[in-house]
Formats: C-alpha cells, sequence, structure tokens
C-alpha cells in the first residue's frame, strides 16, 4: 500500500448557517490520482480554499508528507510541494507564455530580491521553462502574449505553470473548464501522460474525464463525503448514483 | 523604453533636454532652463512613482510626501548650518526611505481604494505637520539659507551646472528604474499586479517586493525633493499638498503607466501645458482637465503609447 501524501483530518467550515465543509475526513496516496466530485453546491470550492491556504478551516487539520500544514499560507504550501491550478484562467495576460512559466521556475529558485540582472537573460529561468512549455505543447507558442493563446492553450499554460513549480502534489480545479471536446480530449491524453509521475487531486465536473483518469473518486455532497472507492466502486454506489450520476445521466 | 523605437525616442528626449542650456543661451531666454529644470525634477518623481504605480500596481496617492521630506531635509539642516550638500542629500535620501517603509508597511497590507486613502492620509499629516511647525515658516514655508554645497564639484547657484546635474540625476533614475523592473526583482512585482492570487499560488509571498519597490521609490522621490528645494531656494509645506500628489500621479498616466521613460513627457506636457496655459487664462484648468480626460480615454498607454508604437515589456 502506498503511503498517505495529503491527509485531511475532519475538515469543517461554516459560512453562517450554510456548513459548506462537514467533517471531511480523505487521504490522497501518493501516486495516485483522486478526483472529487460532488453535484454544484456540493462544497467543491470551499474544500480547496482551504487545501490552497487561502481560506482557514473552522475545525480540522491537513497534513501534508506527515506535516500539518494547516497554518501554512498559498506561498508557503507551494514551496512544501503543492501546487494549484485554478477553475477560472489564472495566467499573466500580458507577460508571454515563456514569461508565464519562467515566474514559476523563479519562485522556487531562492529569493528573488535581486535588483540589477535582467531576468530574461537568465538562462537558470529560462531554460527549464522552455523545456516545460515544450513538454505541454507549446512550443511554438513560447514567445506569443499568453492573453493572445486561445482559450486551450491558457489552460495548457497554466498546468506548465504549477508544473514548473517542482511539485509532489497537484490540486487540479476543473482543468477542462471551458474547453471544447477536442481541446478536453487533449488534456486528458496530457494528464495520462503525468498521472504516475505525480499525486494528483482532480476537482472535475467532466465524468469522462474522472473516470478515465482517475484511480480512486470520492464523492462530495452538501460539505460532506459520501462514498470513496474505485470507479467502478462509485457508479455501483446506489447512494451516488441517487445523489449525483443520476442527474448526470438524465442531462 | 520599448524596444529599438522606445529607446530612439527616449535617448532623442534625452539628447533635447541637454541641448536647452545653449539654445536658452543663444535665445537669451533663461526662464527656459528654469522650466525644464523643474519639469526633470518632477519627472524624476513621477519615475520613481511609476515604478510602484505602473509597475507594481500600488495607486500610492501620496508620493507627494517624499517630495516634502526630501525638501525638510535639506532645508533644515541648512537651517542649522549644515550645508554639506552629499550629507544633505544622503539624509533626504534616508529619511525619504524611512518614511516610505512606515507608511509602505502599514497601507501595502491594504489594496484598492484602501491603498489610495491610507497613503493620501498619511502625506496629509505630514503637510499638516509641516503647516504646524512654526520654527521651520509654518504655513508661509521658509527661505533656504544656502543652496546645498558641494566644494568646488559643482555650483548649485550656477543655474546650466545645476541643470545638467539634474538631467544627470534623470538619466541615473531611468537607468535605475529601467534594470529594476526588467530585474528578477521587478518581475515579481509586475507579476504581483498583474494576477495576485496566481501570484501566491506559484510561491511568491508579494508583501516583502511591495514594499521594497515602495521605499525605492520614495527614496528615489527623496532625492527630487532634495532638488526641488534647491531649484525653488524655498521651504514650503505646500509642496506635500495632495493636489502634488495627484500632478505627480497625473504626469504617471499622461506619460504611461508601466513606461520608464513615459513620465518624463508626461511631466514635460503637463508642465509645459500649464505654463502656456496659465499665462493665457487664469482659468486654465477647464481647458487643462477635458484634456487629462481625453487621454486617459483614448490613450491608455498614454504618450509614450503614442511615441514607441508596439508594446514589449
Amino acid at each position: 500500500m502506498a503511503e498517505v501524501l495529503l491527509d485531511i483530518r475532519g475538515l469543517c467550515k461554516a459560512f453562517g448557517a450554510l456548513q459548506a465543509t462537514d467533517n471531511v475526513h480523505l487521504q490522497i496516496l501518493e501516486g495516485e490520482t483522486h478526483a472529487v466530485i460532488g453535484p454544484n453546491g456540493a462544497g467543491k470550492t470551499t474544500l480547496i480554499g482551504q487545501l490552497a491556504g487561502n481560506l482557514r478551516p473552522d475545525a480540522g487539520s491537513i497534513h501534508f508528507s506527515g506535516e500539518d500544514i494547516t497554518p501554512l499560507d498559498a506561498p508557503a504550501r507551494s514551496h512544501k510541494g503543492f501546487a494549484r491550478s485554478f477553475q477560472i484562467t489564472s495566467i499573466y495576460p500580458e507577460f508571454t507564455t515563456l514569461d508565464n512559466v519562467a515566474l514559476a521556475v523563479q519562485a522556487h529558485s531562492g529569493h528573488s530580491f535581486r535588483f540589477w540582472r535582467a531576468a530574461r537573460d537568465e538562462p537558470a529561468l529560462r531554460e527549464p521553462a522552455r523545456r516545460i512549455v515544450e513538454e505541454v505543447g507549446l512550443g511554438a507558442r513560447a514567445d506569443v502574449l499568453a492573453a493572445n493563446l486561445a482559450h486551450g492553450e491558457q489552460r495548457q499554460l497554466e498546468v506548465a505553470m504549477v508544473l514548473a513549480t517542482r511539485p509532489r502534489m497537484l490540486m487540479l480545479d476543473e482543468p477542462m473548464a471551458g474547453m471544447g471536446t477536442e481541446e478536453s480530449q487533449r488534456m486528458i491524453e496530457f494528464l495520462t501522460h503525468l498521472k504516475g509521475g505525480l499525486t494528483i487531486l482532480l476537482v472535475e465536473h467532466d465524468m469522462d474525464a474522472v473516470f478515465r483518469l482517475a484511480d480512486r473518486l470520492s464523492v462530495l455532497v452538501y460539505g460532506r463525503i459520501v462514498a470513496t472507492g474505485t470507479p467502478e466502486e462509485i457508479r455501483a454506489n446506489p447512494e451516488v448514483r441517487k445523489a449525483y450520476l443520476g442527474e448526470e445521466e438524465l442531462e | 523604453m520599448r524596444g529599438h523605437r522606445g529607446l530612439v525616442v527616449v535617448l532623442a528626449g534625452l539628447a533635447l533636454l541637454a541641448l536647452v542650456p545653449p539654445v536658452a543661451g543663444m535665445l537669451n531666454q533663461p526662464f527656459y532652463i528654469d522650466l525644464l529644470r523643474r519639469v526633470m525634477i518632477l519627472a524624476i518623481a513621477a519615475v520613481s512613482l511609476d515604478l510602484i504605480l505602473g509597475y507594481g500596481g500600488m495607486v500610492s496617492f501620496g508620493h507627494a510626501a517624499y517630495l516634502g521630506i526630501g525638501s525638510y531635509s535639506v532645508a533644515v539642516m541648512a537651517f542649522y548650518g549644515i550645508h554639506s550638500g552629499p550629507l544633505q542629500w544622503l539624509v533626504a535620501i534616508g529619511a525619504s526611505a524611512l518614511v516610505a517603509l512606515a507608511i509602505g508597511s502599514v497601507s501595502i497590507r491594504t489594496s484598492g481604494i484602501y491603498f489610495i486613502m491610507i497613503t493620501l492620509a498619511f502625506t496629509q499629516m505630514l503637510y499638516f505637520l509641516g503647516i504646524s511647525v512654526d520654527e521651520y515658516g509654518g504655513d508661509d514655508g521658509m527661505g533656504l539659507k544656502r543652496l546645498s554645497q558641494f566644494g568646488n564639484l559643482i555650483d548649485l547657484g550656477d543655474p546650466v551646472a545645476f541643470y545638467y546635474l539634474v538631467l544627470a540625476i534623470l538619466v541615473l533614475t531611468l537607468v535605475i528604474v529601467h534594470r529594476l523592473v526588467h530585474s528578477r526583482f521587478g518581475m515579481v512585482i509586475r507579476a504581483a499586479k498583474s494576477n495576485e492570487a496566481r501570484t501566491r499560488a506559484i510561491g511568491f509571498s508579494p508583501y516583502a517586493y511591495r514594499l521594497v519597490a515602495f521605499v525605492i521609490a520614495g527614496a528615489i522621490c527623496g532625492l527630487a525633493g532634495a532638488l526641488y528645494v534647491n531649484h525653488t531656494k524655498y521651504l514650503s509645506p505646500h509642496i506635500m499638498h495632495w493636489t502634488i500628489s495627484g500632478d505627480i500621479m497625473f504626469m504617471v498616466i499622461l506619460g504611461g503607466m508601466g513606461s520608464t521613460a513615459g513620465p518624463v513627457a508626461g511631466a514635460l506636457v503637463l508642465l509645459v501645458l500649464e505654463n502656456l496655459l496659465s499665462g493665457w487664462t487664469e482659468h486654465w484648468q477647464i481647458i487643462f482637465g477635458p484634456f487629462l480626460v481625453l487621454v486617459v480615454l483614448f490613450a491608455k498607454r498614454g504618450l509614450a503609447g503614442w511615441l514607441a508604437g508596439g508594446r514589449h515589456g
């Protein structure tokens, strides 16, 4: 059995009377791709906010690689090797593709109180960035302003920036959001290629993607994890079918 | 300074500035040396504001504070009989940096409208402090006892020599800011302006970088203050008035935020227009106001956008 990399223990978060995260226990194993699915309003965004370090939980704790990271903020979690992407494309539109990725490399290359040398002339930043840009298939678009990339390319860029931080674990917040069928297929292929090397927590609406990529799934309903298991187990779970999959099949 | 065309425009502009004293001498119009020297001093202040406003996204509505601290440092030292230029100017830079550190460490924790209001409030506090200290002339201010002394090196009493010193400091400021904004440090503050959530998520904590940028901008503007009080030979608390902060901000917006040399053009146009229009009618602001509105509406990248053509980070 693989080791537990991310251990979420009894996480609770309420907004007024709304219990958005309700005693969530979840263990993500090293090397697995674990998907969290749930209907709209299930509390996925709130859960992600707490895992990313942007929201303080009311109770419970988050352990990463055996260390309690609950008090750490987002930059500190990034330095522990816990990286995230955003549901809404979050890049630097007025910088080039390569600049975007080089910034992520820079964030993990010591402090940036270096005032004189042009960052764009530093091979230590540009070369790793260029490798990653090529790896995600944006090599030909390296010098294009990120604002001028197609939506699917921007999503790829976002993944490239996350990879450039050399993470141990990726948290991908709906990486297929707003993508056309063809772009989604390409992203799924790319994530399949990443899988195995990295631990991935995938929060995704696209059921096709989830069932193709995930080793295990957890179903979040009204802030609670109602089931965790392999894709087959989840498909067969009557409670899940009632709460979630039924709706999907109707669509 | 964008690309080759940008660099050519900047060098041509600086060459024209260098030609002002001989041309003014030939035309027997020393007034222009005085006007352009004032333009360049305020341009240094505007370039320093652009570092935090245009590149760092910190809309400081209190940049006049550092013009004031720089001016007071020089004038107060002169008041007590310390006339050494290097010492006065170092104190001006250091004191401005310290005040910027204090103001920045509080205000950078906020953003948006709160940041604007806090920087404005701090500067108004300094302004009222200046008005209330009767020792140094209070509301009326006081004359600068003696110009900053640099021994045999340079005599600020010589208008042309002082002019070229200001030009040299302006060029130095442009080079420093240009290097800064392209360095690793500059990339962080620009990234944090562009997308703060992303910047934190990839592992940067922007606060310290922003604070250092704020302090550097304050220090440079403090030096502009030291130049300014030597230029006017008079210390006035009104240099810290919020309208002066507004003027410096207009220079940056007019010239082009996030363009290193743009604010120089902004300072030139603003002050020359002010000069021409105010000679024509005392209600010159009625013309000037709509002009600014049009620039903001139709040339979001300011004069630098027109002059330099294509965008180059």
